[in-house]
């Protein structure tokens, strides 16, 4: 998968664009994410429904893994099961 | 990854929430999608290999900007300063090309290159009619080039330097928070939209959800203005608008700037007198030095606020002497200083500035500059002290080397500089016979001072400095050739010496 690629929830609205990645499943509410979105939703598992934020990147512990959230939705991401995290950019004064 | 991918989020979390001023009129982020989605159909439709823009800032260039990028193909503004023979060359590096702005010169010029040609209005006009929604439309996925900017070529020929998507939305989601700005802030853009600052802005600011306020032509009365009856939060201005706002703030403006809580420069040096005076002028304001390059997407070094009223405020010469510093490097980016044969420097020692990032192209339509790390050597010469604080010397290829010793300009111009006749002052190489190079000078006398003599400033320079870096040749002029940047051009100051 190249990095630009939007992925879509199949449990809820969430969509992502890929920013760095590797050979895992990336996961919304608990189901696979991919390019189109399925007929039928997926059910929103309890353990991935914190919620995904706009503009917010999640990454996971190893860096392998950056995801941009371009739409919000009711479930959370994920990669082979594990929860991604939030990536807080550094606060910098505006420079241009 | 494409640029348009910032337009679109802004618009798809705030499609009301108006994103530009400019002449007057108001554009919400939902138009400008709209209006950028027409602008694809037109690209599309003329099958061109680049979208080139002839004018000053308007809401043409955001609409011509995120258009291209949806269609695949490169924006290019260009510098409608130019002389004719000059823009005519790079027209001719360019087309075909969709060109937005001044018909009748690029008729004139270049009617014979197989460009496709806008006025501003016709464009705007046909982009916000063009979008046929609730089709759909396979937009370009952004793997290849979004911007291509001629650099300013102050010592050769125009290069044209090549910023992909991949590094400018590096830049801005390293260094930008998603809708972080508050309704009311706005970023007012005076930059022309053919430098880097001019695209870094328009990026940033849509991704912040920072409303622009477009000032096309820098005039201080009318930055003032703008700034006050906009409610401006942010600017961005190189040193020479700086100076002249603070001219103007200083003598008989009436300016309210309560809003004004932060101005950014860069794009050129900036006088340790005008910064000094800018925040005694401004106290309210917070102040940010940014240092960029066209090949590195804008911004990698910033000094901000704090350190401006904490360097001016300190007793320690080495932390006062931080006010004319570059600050220090963006987290998202690696700063190393280099010597002649590519060994890296340790503090305080001068060499190359070399940068790594991702949003540092370093890549030129012809070839590309980094080397096999992906380090840009960014021909700025300069050095870091022990906290990681970078200054800057000038350009590499300005040193003058005497006698195998390597001196940079700007060492000698701050010493000649402190001399209270010397309003400004530019240091170049010239030919000795015996050295190879030597020192020459260029010097403005300041107003109502006699002009300074020679002797005095060569006995400064010794004083303070080292007998080789004592001017060989000094000549008085009435002022220093600048672009309209600011940029010093040392390559004219050279001509005159030679004379």
């Amino acid at each position: 998968m190249k990095p630009g690629t939007r992925l879509k929830s199949a449990a809820c609205d969430t969509e992502v664009m890929v920013i760095r990645t590797a050979g895992g499943t990336i996961e919304c509410g608990g189901a696979p994410m991919a390019e189109v979105k399925p007929a039928e939703a997926a059910a929103l598992s309890p353990d991935h429904s914190n919620g995904s934020l706009m503009g917010k990147r999640y990454v996971d512990a190893d860096n392998t893994y950056e995801l941009l959230c371009v739409k919000p939705g009711k479930g959370s991401l994920s990669v082979d099961g594990v929860a991604l995290v939030t990536k807080d950019a550094k606060p910098l004064p505006a420079s241009d | 990854m494409n640029i348009a991918l910032l337009l679109e989020m802004a618009a798809e979390a705030a499609p009301d929430r108006i994103a530009l001023v400019c002449d007057g009129k108001r554009w919400t982020y939902g138009d400008l999608l709209a209006a950028a989605r027409g602008a694809f159909e037109i690209i599309q439709e003329s099958g061109v290999d680049y979208v080139a823009l002839l004018d000053e800032s308007s809401e043409a260039s955001m609409i011509a900007l995120f258009g291209a990028a949806l269609a695949g193909v490169p924006y290019c503004p260009l510098n409608y300063r130019l002389a004719d023979e000059d823009l005519t060359a790079l027209l001719e590096r360019i087309a075909p090309a969709l060109v937005i702005g001044d018909e009748e010169r690029v008729e004139r010029l270049a009617g014979d290159q197989g460009h496709t040609v806008y006025a501003r209005e016709m464009f705007t006009l046909k982009a916000q009619e063009s979008w046929p929604e609730g089709e759909d439309r396979e937009y370009d996925p952004g793997g290849g080039v979004a911007v291509q900017l001629f650099t300013s070529g102050t010592t050769a020929a125009p290069k044209a330097a090549i910023l992909r998507h991949s590094n400018l939305l590096g830049y801005i989601l390293g260094t930008v928070e998603f809708a972080s700005a508050d309704e009311d802030d706005a970023a007012l853009v005076v930059v022309p939209p053919y430098h880097i600052a001019g695209i870094s802005a328009l990026l940033s600011s849509t991704y912040a959800g920072r409303r622009i306020v477009m000032l096309p032509s820098f005039e201080p009365e009318a930055w003032l203005k703008l700034a006050e009856g906009e409610k401006v939060t942010n600017a961005f201005v190189v040193p020479t608008m700086m100076a002249r706002i603070i001219d103007k703030l200083g003598s008989d403006a009436k300016a309210n700037l309560a809003s004004l809580r932060s101005i950014a420069y860069g794009g050129g040096k900036m006088p340790r007198e005008i910064i000094e005076k800018a925040l005694a002028l401004m106290p309210e304001t917070g102040f940010t030095n940014s240092y960029g390059l066209t090949e590195t997407s804008s911004t990698i070094a910033l000094l901000g606020p704090d350190e401006h009223r904490d360097a001016l405020a300190s007793e320690d010469p080495k932390v006062r002497a931080r006010l004319t510093s570059l600050g220090i490097p963006l987290p998202t980016v690696e700063i190393e200083i280099r010597d002649e044969d590519g060994k890296v420097l340790g503090p305080n020692e001068p060499g190359e500035i070399y940068v790594r990032g991702e949003q540092v192209s370093g890549e030129y339509k012809e070839r590309s500059a980094l080397d096999a790390e992906g380090w840009f050597p960014t021909r700025d010469a300069g050095y870091m002290d022990e906290d990681g604080y970078l200054f800057l010397s000038g350009r590499a290829d300005d040193v003058i080397v005497r006698g195998g010793e390597n001196m940079s300009p700007g060492e000698i111009e701050d010493v000649v500089l402190t001399h209270p006749a010397v309003g400004d002052a530019c240091a170049v190489a010239i030919p000795s016979i015996e050295w190879g190079e030597a020192v020459g000078m260029a010097i403005v006398p300041r107003e109502g001072h006699e002009r300074p003599a020679e002797d005095d400033i060569k006995e400064l320079v010794r004083s303070r400095l080292r007998s080789s870096r004592v001017p060989e040749k000094i000549v008085y002029v009435d002022e220093l050739p600048y672009n309209e940047m600011g940029k010093l051009l040392r390559r004219k100051v050279k001509d005159i010496l030679a004379d």
